[in-house]
């Protein structure tokens, strides 16, 4: 193993239950996330996997309180995020920040590299002056790689992945624990990828942070993460180690999804589990199973009751009734 | 072996105010019929004026041709009359566009689309221009009796099982695919690829392919270019370039790609960025990148070596090369030797 895993301690710092959330919209009611349970352990990252729409990035939101949740907790280090008072709230946010996904629309195009930088260092007086502030700005370019000359920059003379490194030298400024990486480089270049995701791994191992980090690509999320977990429709289908993941999925969808991932290497072809259809509306969704009208194991009972998420063996959960007829 | 698509020295430039963008230069790339082969390259590498430049479709004033020919199917591409065009466009020549969204009218039903394009190259009347139509969004998974509605009352994935049921409609002879799944979910995409590679192979149509992805090449092509900063650096076949990728560039974009198969620590990236089309570097265009750079590659521009098939346009093999591009050209003594030493090596 690699000095990555043993360097951070065992303990949950992020602990979520029956974490719901739900949009009124005209048709009735959107369950984005709908029941969702999970624990991140200080230092490491959890991967959030799943295709559009199936409720990650409303998930990472609710967690540092960009959407308010319709029910269930977050507690982070013994907070509950979803009750904090706004003064509570400002201070968590010193310690759990987000990184989204886009990097030319979550800054400010008015504002320079500096400023963008350096806003959160002043909104929580986290400086006492012009030369402390100046200072700390350098030294966040400098621990993502931004060259100094930038400091006066606007992000539109930047790339893309320069322009991700501001936000993710944003996201350090106040020195938080627990970082969400909403999708960090589904906009990126290969190559330009590859650098931020060395980035982010090199800040985890220098600062001892805490990620979860969101996305659909499977194998960059397999990079990355500790451990994962695989989204459909809102809810949580399937939940263990990388390894064991990648190496065995269970979960009807979990097999699907894993088998359809495009691999750059002569003849890995292997057997691919085409799906039938798309997946179904969110807008109140029938009860059972999300997954069954896709699924060829469906049973007529998978359409009675939601499957409930169980522990198959050490930190393996999958939420199907059949899952012990696919080990 | 009959070639469908033959590109020469093709160079294409964009103006704007006062800057001039150098989007696609000097390059040649040839296609074979019933052939797939896969244009991979980055953001900015020329992938879709490449492609658009097929189809005589680069725009004035901003665009403009300035060298090369583009025959298809032994025909100038440039040189053909308007209404050679317009019988060449949809009809031998089709387009599927990334953004499937944009690609298709909001305002016409996908049926009526379909069976535009069917009446305006086909022999047909509007019935039977019509259930034709329907018969090609049967073929892609869609029911009949949805060819009366809207782009907007389908999903993604859907919507471009409809332009591909459009592109598809009229048997081009030659599909530019421009990251036809790029906008879509990995299931969806693994579905619409199925779709395409069994209509594909159905009809023996040749198809242009172009990705950032080097696992959709691996899994979807016969052949494989790697394209930078407008010019082809790398072509071989599937086995070839897979097998052992020869310039430095290729080597980076593996080099980048988290591996499945095994555990990493790190990735290999590219340094630094794409060069700025308005001021190319002189020399070879990637030697700001690259890892084993030499003085040549600073002052003299590469030209494609050919080794069995496999060409790679790089200094590394220059001197290894048997014949074009070979020593000769060099004029320092002392790098053309290096070039041999590594030439050798590789």
């Amino acid at each position: 193993m690699s000095a990555r895993t043993l360097a951070t301690a065992v303990a949950p710092i992020l602990r979520v239950n029956g974490l719901k959330k739900y949009f009124q919209v005209a048709r009735g009611s959107l369950h984005a996330v709908d029941d969702v349970s999970f624990d991140i352990d200080k230092g490491k990252t959890l991967g959030m996997v799943g295709e559009s729409g199936c409720g990650k990035s409303t998930t990472g939101r609710l967690l540092v309180r960009l959407h308010e949740a319709t029910a269930g907790s977050i507690v982070y280090d013994g907070s509950e995020v979803t009750k904090a008072s706004d003064r509570e709230m400002k201070a968590l946010r010193t310690r759990m920040q987000m990184i989204f996904q886009d990097p030319y629309s979550s800054i400010n195009p008015r504002h320079t590299v500096a400023t963008i930088i350096g806003e959160p260092l002043k909104i929580h007086k986290k400086v006492a002056n012009s030369q402390e502030y100046e200072d700390r700005v350098h030294q966040l370019m400098a621990t993502v790689g931004l060259a100094d000359r930038l400091y006066d920059a606007y992000p539109h003379e930047l790339d893309g992945g320069r322009r991700q490194r501001i936000g993710i030298a944003r996201a350090l400024a106040l020195d938080p624990e627990f970082i969400v990486c909403d999708e960090p480089v589904s906009a990126l270049d290969v190559s330009i990828q590859a650098q931020i995701l060395n980035l982010l791994m090199d800040l985890q191992d220098k600062l001892g942070l805490t990620y979860l980090f969101i996305t659909h690509d499977l194998s960059v999320v397999k990079h990355i993460s500790d451990d994962i977990v695989i989204m459909y429709m809102g809810q949580i289908v399937e939940r263990g180690p990388t390894e064991e993941l990648f190496a065995k999925p269970i979960h009807p969808y979990g097999r699907a999804l894993l088998s359809a991932i495009p691999i750059p290497k002569l003849n890995a072809r292997k057997e691919r589990i085409i799906l039938k259809s798309e997946v179904s509306s969110p807008i109140n969704p029938k009860p059972g199973c999300r997954f069954a009208p896709r699924c060829i194991h469906a049973q007529p009972e998978c359409s009675v009751a939601d499957p409930a998420l169980r522990e198959l063996g050490p930190g393996r959960f999958v939420a199907c009734r059949l899952a012990e007829q696919f080990i | 072996m009959e070639k469908i698509l033959e590109i020469r020295d093709l160079a294409v430039n964009y103006y704007s105010d006062r800057k001039v963008v150098r989007a696609i230069n000097g390059l040649s790339l040839d296609m074979t019929a019933g052939k797939v082969l896969g244009l991979v390259g980055e953001t900015g590498a020329g992938k879709t004026t490449l492609a658009l430049s097929t189809l005589n479709m680069i725009r004035a004033p901003q665009g403009r041709i300035m060298a090369g020919t583009v025959r298809f199917a032994g025909k100038d591409v440039f040189t053909m009359t308007k209404h050679e065009l317009r019988d060449m466009r949809g009809k031998d020549v089709a387009m599927i566009f990334q953004d499937p969204m944009t690609a298709l009218n909001p305002v016409l039903s996908v049926g009526e689309q379909i069976a535009e394009t069917v009446l305006k190259h086909e022999k047909l009347g509007k019935e039977d221009a019509w259930k034709k139509a329907e018969a090609m969004l049967e073929t892609v998974g869609i029911p009949a009796e949805r060819a009366k509605e809207y782009p907007h009352q389908f999903s993604g994935g859907m919507k471009q099982r409809v332009v591909i049921a459009l592109a598809l409609a009229c048997n081009p002879k030659l599909l530019l695919a421009d990251e036809p799944t790029t906008a879509l979910d990995v299931t969806i995409q693994a579905q619409v690829l199925d779709l395409m590679r069994k209509l594909i192979r159905d009809n023996g149509t040749s198809v242009l392919f172009i990705t950032h992805s080097l696992g959709l090449v691996a899994e979807n092509c016969d052949e494989v270019a790697t394209m930078y900063a407008g010019e082809i650096v790398e072509y071989g076949s599937i086995d070839q370039v897979f097998g052992k990728a020869l310039h430095p560039y290729t080597q980076g974009l593996f080099g980048s790609l988290p591996d499945l198969s095994e555990s990493t620590n790190r990735l290999k990236p590219i340094p630094g960025l794409m060069p700025d089309p308005t001021a190319l570097p002189e020399g070879c265009y990637f030697s700001p990148r690259c890892p084993h750079v030499m003085d040549i590659c600073l002052k003299k521009h590469p030209t494609d070596v050919d080794l069995g098939g496999h060409r790679v346009k790089c200094h590394l093999f220059g001197a290894a090369g048997d014949g074009a591009g070979a020593a000769g050209a060099v004029g320092a003594a002392n790098s053309a030797s290096a070039a041999n030493d590594a030439g050798r090596i590789a």
